[in-house]
């Protein structure tokens, strides 16, 4: 036994697959650590924040400043407020004007501002535009004047006869340490369609798809033990009455059963835990059939006979002197089977008959809110990317650690 | 060297242990159909020693299962001590089985290797009805059993039987029977896997004990020279069928059958030249 775990340790497949899956274990119990709180809880109104670290702009102003004098705070301020459609229609003026563009780069501020202050005449209406869109260029060049010329921002507050009193003047050069804010929230995968922080949410769900994972591969591995050891060691009548049972569940596709059980079920009733027992329940025929091959080759074997013939009794039989045998093989099941789990959860969410929304998230359920509110198609990436990969990442390292197995009990397959 | 003294005795007058009427056992159907032991009558004695001699296929090996209850005859019928064997229960299988029990051929194949020696040993005792003795007593039969075979309990206790060499595995089946004590022991083929050397103890060790525990053995196997070694009986098996049986001497000094005769000359021997006319190379 204990020589048998030091070989499985020495295989490279199963200890990376271990430990991409003990990194994924560990993220799950100390990230909440660190970060405390319901994972549902919607901090955002709007939908899909982006990634980053969010400075309130009230603290932030109540703070006192610092003054620096930073040479390319101005054209950095410059580039920021000059967005990508700016630019575009920036060129698309100067091509209606019949100006030379051929070595513009568009990413280059200053030439194009510099270009733009020779170039733009608002008297002139360029061939064949519209007037809104004149009207459009018209307010371009405000807002770029309004850039280049404002200096302090002016805070007022309503004073004791209603009328507006200044009350703080924010210059260009001020600068407020993040620390120094009151609140600065930090959201690497920014927030969902709810307004939900994402990671804190993927977290959350990767610990119950694995559970629900889990317990999928303990339903189905047990049923499909059962039978498999009942079929391969009783044989006879009880081989065909199971084997029978497990053809029907074979050929009926898995994935459609689960879809009519699943439904059926209702929303009210489906619970992370039933959604894993449904699954369970429909993914144990191969592990039966497996299982069954393996007891068929083992119960004719000198060792089982001579149990026979010192008089154990069926169970003990079947406990002592079969499941030792097949037990690593039960193991590499077991291992497939919460890996498919965890899948077959992430299927049945991502088409709406997934565990019920309101208690918990799940990788599936974060996939199917992502496409239910176009995270796709808006480019909210990390809405659904991050999701994906965890998920590649889960049924990847059980994967290897399936095959590392493998190798090491079947040294045939090694290479 | 000294040759070993042959001691036969004569069971012809002993009670019957064990006989068949028309054993029969069949594989299969229709074009696959494959009769693997047909219409065989035999008469095994208490207290004597048989052996089933025949080449690989010829059937001893099912005739054995079937022997042991582990497999059902197609027709035909066992008994066993005179009256018609009956193991239609889990529970008559349990007391037949007290009754006869076995040595398989492959030492390695033959323990379970995820339980100590100790276990196998035990449930020989608690099946004798040994459950309510205390420690020190069963640690003193499995002791007694182990030096029956020349092996140290001691050194064997809570060792794994894979820790074992094939010879120390076979001698620890021979303990197992010692501590069993049935009416039959049915030796398949129990040391074509052990050197030589391990060869002769452990026939002699089977031969002590048929002495001590007075039970029959049935002894299995393709050498017939072993047989005549060691055997008051014998009988010749080929494709299913008994071709000639009775005492050692009678079958094996002036053999009848073609079979016999071919199964004596294959038999090496060390200073004349291996006959090898009577063996068709082309079959």
């Amino acid at each position: 036994m204990k020589n048998t775990i030091r070989q499985v340790f020495h295989s490279p497949k199963f200890v990376g697959g271990f430990v991409i899956f003990v990194a994924i274990l560990l993220t799950m119990f100390i990230y909440p650590l660190f970060n405390p709180g319901n994972p549902l809880q919607q901090i955002g109104v709007g939908t899909f924040a982006k990634p980053g670290t969010y400075v309130s702009l009230y603290d932030a102003t109540k703070t006192t400043p610092e003054t620096f004098r930073l040479p390319e705070a101005d054209e950095n301020r410059l580039a920021a407020s000059l967005s990508d459609e700016d630019r575009v229609a920036m060129v698309e003026y100067f091509t209606a004007m019949g100006i030379d563009i051929s070595d513009l780069d568009t990413g280059d501020t200053d030439t194009l501002l510099q270009m733009w202050e020779d170039n733009y005449d608002p008297s002139v209406r360029p061939k064949g535009m519209t007037g809104a869109r004149v009207n459009y260029f018209k307010r371009l060049n405000n807002s770029l004047q309004d850039l280049k010329g404002g200096d302090t921002i002016i805070i007022a507050e309503e004073g004791e006869d209603g009328a507006l009193v200044e009350s703080k003047s924010i210059s260009t050069t001020d600068y407020v340490r993040t620390g120094a804010v009151a609140n600065v929230k930090t959201l690497p995968l920014g927030t969902d369609n709810f307004g939900r922080d994402v990671l804190k949410e993927l977290v959350s769900a990767t610990g119950t798809s694995i559970g629900i994972g889990l317990l999928a591969g303990i339903v189905a591995t047990l049923i499909g033990l059962t039978f498999g050891l009942l079929a391969g060691y009783l044989g006879g009548f009880v081989d065909d009455f199971i084997m029978f049972i497990t053809n029907i569940f074979t050929v009926i596709p898995g994935f459609v059963l689960l879809i009519l059980i699943s439904y059926s079920i209702g929303q009210e009733q489906r619970g992370a835990a039933v959604v894993a027992t449904v699954i369970g329940l429909t993914g144990w025929t191969w592990t039966a059939r497996s299982v069954r091959s393996q007891v068929i080759s083992l119960r004719n074997r000198d060792h089982v006979n001579l149990s026979k013939l010192s008089g154990h009794s069926l169970l003990r039989i079947i406990l002592t002197d079969i499941l030792p045998y097949i037990a690593s093989y039960v193991v590499m099941a077991f291992i497939l089977q919460v890996s498919s789990g965890i899948l077959a959860e992430a299927q049945l969410s991502l088409l709406g008959l997934g565990p019920r929304t309101t208690e918990v998230p799940t990788l599936g359920l974060m996939m199917n809110w992502a496409m239910l509110y176009s995270a796709h198609t808006n480019g909210s990436w990390w809405a659904y990317f991050p999701v994906i990969l965890v998920i590649t990442l889960i049924s990847f390292s059980l994967n290897l650690m399936n095959t590392g197995l493998d190798q090491v009990f079947n040294p045939t397959l090694r290479d | 060297m000294n040759e070993p003294v042959r001691v036969q005795k004569d069971f012809t007058n002993a009670p019957l242990c064990l006989s068949g009427k028309g054993v029969t056992k069949v594989f299969g159907f229709g074009d696959k159909k494959t009769v693997a032991v047909d219409h065989v009558d035999f008469e095994f004695h208490e207290g004597e020693f048989v052996s089933i001699v025949g080449e690989s296929g010829s059937g001893k090996t099912t005739l054995s299962k079937m022997l042991l209850g582990l497999s059902n005859a197609t027709e035909g019928e066992i008994f066993f001590q005179g009256k018609p064997r009956d193991i239609s229960s889990g529970h008559k299988k349990k007391e037949y089985w007290k009754g006869i029990q076995a040595i398989f051929q492959d030492p390695f194949s033959s323990f379970n290797t995820f339980q100590k020696i100790d276990t196998v040993l035990l449930d020989c005792i608690n099946m004798r009805g040994g459950k309510g003795l205390s420690k020190q007593e069963k640690f003193n039969m499995m002791s007694d059993a182990c030096h029956f075979v020349n092996l140290e309990f001691k050194e064997l206790t809570n060792k794994y039987p894979f820790e074992l060499s094939g010879g120390q595995m076979q001698r620890l089946m021979i303990a197992r029977i010692f501590l069993l004590k049935p009416k039959i022991l049915l030796a398949d083929e129990p040391t074509s896997m052990v050197d030589a050397c391990s060869r002769a103890t452990i026939l002699d060790m089977l031969l002590n004990l048929r002495d001590e525990i007075g039970m029959t053995v049935i002894f299995i196997t393709h050498d017939i020279g072993l047989a005549y070694y060691i055997s008051d009986s014998v009988y010749i098996m080929e494709h299913g069928k008994f071709v000639e049986y009775g005492k050692a001497d009678e079958v094996i000094l002036h053999p009848q059958a073609a079979y016999t005769k071919r199964l004596i000359s294959d038999v090496p021997k060390i200073h004349e030249e291996w006959d090898l006319s009577t063996v068709d190379l082309h079959a």
